[in-house]
């Protein structure tokens, strides 16, 4: 479902150009989830950037199905994310002056995929339903990922695309929010790319891959 | 669309959860929109109304044939041309008094009268008759039936030459004139078989030339497309659209303060938006789709405003405009449809040009930079040398329009420099100022103070620019109605010298009045005096005449005159002249002038000069006799009176009770002068109010701007609080900070607002209105206004401080939470 091929990526600092990513070979089946590690500074976001179209590639080629992200113009390239991806942020990313039910359903009401049964599956099963009228700075951190999660899935992604989502959670509620969002992958069969640093939560995945100075090692 | 839909309604959650910044957007806008709206209302309203008069009965939008020296001329001329195949129609005008009031009378003849030169169709139609038919009728504007206190229907007496024939009320008709038929005006204005002016109609066919009927006897005055009134009044209207576009620009700053903060909030909002698919395109288009609705929404109230200010100033700007120029303005504000069109085209411009700035930046939004809440100061920062350098080429550009030009426009446009180059230079000056403390402070907390200062300025600057801009123009229109009233109370002092003012009703009656102070020992002298009215270069004049006299000698205000002056006078061959009719005439002493009369012209030596402060026509002053001499018909009613102090009330209650003169024909000169300075304060009132509006409107862009940077404050007060200074502490060095400011500001607004009165005074008024003041400087008024300035200061940071004070620990707490 996810190819990427021989993915290069480049960024000028003060001084020099820095090679991010060297060429970098990665498939994803659907309904497989995979963690992405490495150091930091080894181009783990860069990668998921340029698959989520937020970034342009310098060579190689990003296929999502049956489309080439990586040839697409902006335009195209937000209507692809709009469409088939969900993202999650460590940061959360939530609007915040939306309510919690109304974060949920934004991404879905923009798609037109709408669907209030999903929704409320989703709200039953991420714990949200006495959260819905709050806004996102009333949430805990906890609260704030799984209504990001929600979000991100609830227009049904052909891939949930996740950047170190529990960084700035607790163990306990890491590995809780974590569970919700493999389950919920499962429940909709769309492939599961996560970029984290934790090696304990990589290994709750089907795969793991590492990537070190800017290739899989 | 529905796409589109959620993503507006997204971007107006935003406003949902922060109203405060709404309000702000909303108050910025409707200002803006209602203070230019209201003048421009104004301005429409007076305009419409010189086009009235201008239209009324051939003014100057048609064309006329006028006397070669521009007195009246005979009518046998009129019935030359007419024989010769001239579509001319004859008119007289002159003046006369009704009940002590001074009105244009204007003789039509209505069966010649050209379709396209008059105003009241009736009379050409189906009113002729009642018109001409005796006892014909006196046409009058509602206004002026209103001033003259009398109902449909009366025939009023006019001194000394019979009475008008009935009065009738005529909506189209402009206020201040009364319409006869000629045969009528030429009786009341004891002017047989003259006139003043042929209206020419538009009807072809072959006509002879002009010379070969009246000989060099006339002369030809083409249609003008602008009036005389609208030249006249042109500054006037130019000074009301200023302070429109200033309070319009300060307005702007409102917006823009609002519109930017409220970008840098919604900056991670508009990332998200882009992440979850929505592209820049939509998201761009619904940002302005967003902004032109909140626009129109505030341009509709915006435009109520502005109605309401209009219609409020509008009786002191119709008595500015009457005061200070002659123009009569209805007292009924009528607008069209393209005054609302135009408003909300304002709101919507205003609204787009000052969120310029931010809808670039949000096209131009990279999805994966980290979030850079003050990334918009530092790049302000960049710009302020740029703008130092703008400051000073705008500085060099008024000093070329002061050197090199010579009309209005280049008075305004050395006005506009002064402000727009000192408004850019102020951001560098306070940072200048600012570093300066930096430099020189060693305490840790001292230093802070400084560079936390420098960093707020990007944030405050427009708003402050906002306070410096009202501030100068108060300071400088302040000084400038001050030097005016100081001077003229002074004036009036020695113009008014008489004890007792009086008009009799008739000459017969002044003459008893006169038979009857003879026997009053308390009465040392009786000044006859008189006015004719004539036309100089086309400039209309009067001609004052006043009785030989010690009185006139010792006190009269003479700003120069030649040796022997008042002896000269005396001779009925020279003349004072008035400050404004020299400049207009670009006549000094020792030059000689022609007085058009129907005899011949009265050449007068110029041997005085003299101020004439509010008189919006030129004046000559001559010896009354020769007046008389020359105007044998104008009235003999006026005349002053020299008593002892002590004997004015008695004398008063006498002639009151022997004459039955009331308080329009008989007044004291504390009551003149006090009637003179009220007419002379209300002049002034629309300034005072749009000054009120624009400091007004500065106080809350300064409020805004502080409210809006108290949020995005915190994080820079959290680590100070977290290392042991009090919450109170804080909000006291906030205060500091923002009164620092604020102080430098308007000690820099101080010298800008000298420059401007200086600007007005020297440059602006006497091309506007022909006099020049003596510039003085008012220290204790310079002083209140900076305690106002202060207070303002003090009012917009109060909100703010409290809200720190009261803020919850935990607040302050989560701004470490948030770190990331």
């Amino acid at each position: 479902m996810l190819t990427v091929r021989h993915l290069t990526k480049s960024y000028r600092s003060a001084q020099e150009q820095v090679a991010v990513l060297r060429g970098v070979d990665l498939d994803i089946a659907a309904g497989e989830s995979v963690a992405l590690t490495g150091e930091s500074g080894s181009g783990k976001s860069t990668l998921l950037h340029l698959i989520a179209g937020l970034d342009q590639a310098d060579g190689g080629e990003v296929r999502l199905g049956d489309t080439v992200v990586t040839a697409l113009p902006d335009a195209a390239r937000a209507a692809m994310r709009r469409d088939r991806l969900g993202l999650v942020f460590q940061q959360f990313n939530l609007i915040p002056s939306l309510s919690v039910a109304d974060n949920l359903a934004f991404q879905s009401r923009i798609v037109g995929r709408h669907d209030a049964a999903w929704q409320t599956e989703l709200i039953e099963r991420l714990g949200l339903a006495l959260l819905l009228k709050r806004y996102p700075e009333q949430l805990s951190g906890g609260q704030q990922q799984r209504v990001a999660i929600g979000r991100a899935l609830a227009a049904k992604p052909l891939l949930l695309l996740a950047d170190e989502p529990t960084g700035n959670l607790d163990e306990a509620t890491a590995d809780e929010v974590l569970g919700l969002a493999r389950d919920l992958v499962a429940r909709t069969g769309c492939g599961f790319l996560m970029v984290t640093h934790s090696a304990r939560l990589a290994a709750t995945l089907d795969r793991r891959i590492h990537l070190h100075s800017g290739l899989i090692a | 669309m529905t796409r589109a839909l959620w993503v507006l309604a997204v971007l107006l959650s935003h406003w949902r959860r922060h109203p405060m910044q709404l309000a702000t957007l909303l108050v910025g806008l409707i200002s803006a929109t209602a203070l230019w709206s209201g003048v421009q209302a104004l301005n429409q309203q007076a305009r419409a109304s010189y086009d009235r008069a201008a239209a009324t009965f051939g003014g100057a939008r048609s064309a006329t044939l006028v006397g070669r020296d521009g007195a009246t001329f005979p009518q046998q001329l009129f019935v030359d041309l007419r024989r010769a195949g001239w579509p001319v129609s004859p008119m007289l005008e002159g003046r006369v008094t009704i009940g002590g009031r001074s009105i244009r009378l204007l003789g039509i003849e209505p069966i010649t009268l050209p379709a396209e030169t008059t105003a009241t169709p009736e009379i050409g139609r189906a009113g002729v008759q009642a018109f001409l038919m005796p006892p014909g009728q006196t046409l009058l504007a509602p206004e002026t039936l209103a001033e003259l206190a009398l109902p449909e229907g009366a025939t009023p007496e006019i001194a000394g030459a019979g009475t008008l024939p009935p009065l009738r009320m005529q909506r189209q008709l402009v206020p201040g004139v009364l319409i006869v038929d000629i045969g009528v005006a030429q009786r009341l204005l004891h002017l047989p078989n003259r006139i003043s002016r042929l209206a020419i109609g538009k009807t072809g066919g072959a006509r002879p030339p002009l010379k070969a009927v009246a000989g060099d006897q006339l002369r030809l005055v083409e249609p003008e497309a602008e009036t005389d009134l609208q030249r006249l009044t042109d500054s006037f209207h130019l000074n009301l659209t200023a302070f429109g576009l200033l309070s319009f620009l300060v307005g702007l700053f409102i917006v823009n303060s609002a519109i930017g903060l409220a970008f840098e909030q919604r900056r991670p909002m508009l990332r998200t938006l882009r992440a979850c698919g929505v592209s820049s395109r939509m998201l761009n288009s619904v940002l302005l789709l967003e902004l032109v609705s909140i626009a129109l929404v505030a341009g509709l109230i915006g435009l109520v405003c502005g109605y309401l200010i209009a219609a409020s100033l509008l009786p002191d700007v119709a008595a500015s405009l009457r005061g200070l120029y002659g123009a009569d303005i209805p007292g009924q504000l009528q607008l069209k449809p393209q005054w609302w069109l135009a408003g909300l085209a304002i709101s919507v411009f205003g609204a787009v040009a000052a969120a310029t700035a931010s809808l670039v930046k949000a096209a131009r939004l990279p999805l994966l930079v980290a979030a850079q809440p003050y990334a918009w100061q530092q790049a302000q920062h960049r710009w302020l040398r740029w703008q130092g350098a703008a400051a000073l080429l705008v500085f060099a550009s008024a000093v070329g329009f002061l050197g090199f030009g010579d009309s209005l426009t280049a008075g305004f446009a050395v006005l506009a420099a002064l402000l727009l180059g000192a408004a850019l230079a102020l951001p560098v000056i306070l940072g200048g100022v600012l570093a300066l403390g930096e430099r020189l402070t060693r305490r840790p907390l001292t230093t802070w103070f400084w560079a936390d200062s420098r960093l707020q300025l990007s944030g405050l600057s427009l708003a402050l620019m906002a306070l410096l801009l009202a501030l100068a123009v108060n300071v400088g229109v302040g000084t400038m109605v001050e030097s005016f009233s100081r001077t003229f109370t002074g004036w009036l002092n020695g113009r008014l010298a008489s004890e007792i003012y009086l008009n009799a009703a008739s000459d017969a009656q002044a003459g008893e009045i006169k038979a009857w102070l003879a026997h009053r020992p308390e009465v040392t002298a009786v000044l006859q005096s008189g006015r004719a009215d004539v036309q100089i270069a086309g400039l209309p004049v009067e001609l004052l005449g006043f009785a030989d006299h010690d009185t006139y000698r010792d006190q009269w205000p003479l700003l120069d005159s030649s040796a022997g002056a008042w002896d000269r006078v005396k001779t009925g061959n020279a003349a004072l002249i008035s400050e404004q009719l020299s400049r207009r005439l670009k006549l000094s002493l020792g030059d000689r002038i022609q007085v058009p009369l129907t005899s011949g012209p009265w050449s007068l030596d110029v041997v005085g000069i003299y101020a004439d402060y509010g008189n919006p026509k030129g004046q000559l002053g001559v010896v009354v006799d020769a007046l008389f001499q020359r105007f044998p018909y104008i009235p003999r009613t006026r005349f002053g009176l020299r008593v002892m102090a002590t004997a004015v009330p008695q004398l008063m209650t006498d002639i009151q009770q022997r004459f039955g003169l009331d308080g329009r024909n008989l007044a004291d000169q504390a009551t003149v002068k006090a009637e003179s300075l009220r007419i002379f304060n209300r002049t002034f009132a629309v300034t005072a109010a749009l000054n009120a509006f624009t400091l007004g409107v500065a106080g809350v862009a300064l409020l805004t701007s502080l409210l809006t940077l108290s949020n995005s404050r915190l994080p820079q007060l959290a680590p100070l609080w977290a290392i042991g200074i009090t919450r109170r502490r804080l909000a006291a060095i906030e205060l500091l900070k923002t009164m620092s400011v604020a102080l430098i500001t308007s000690l820099l607004a101080l010298p800008l607002g000298l420059s401007v009165a200086w600007c007005l005074i020297a440059v602006v008024n006497v091309k506007a209105f022909g006099w020049r003041l003596p510039f003085t400087v008012f220290p204790l008024q310079l002083l209140q206004l900076l305690g106002v300035a202060m207070l303002a200061a003090l009012l917009a940071s109060l909100l703010p401080i409290i809200k720190l004070l009261r803020m919850q620990p935990a607040r302050l707490v989560k701004i470490f939470a948030d770190e990331r």
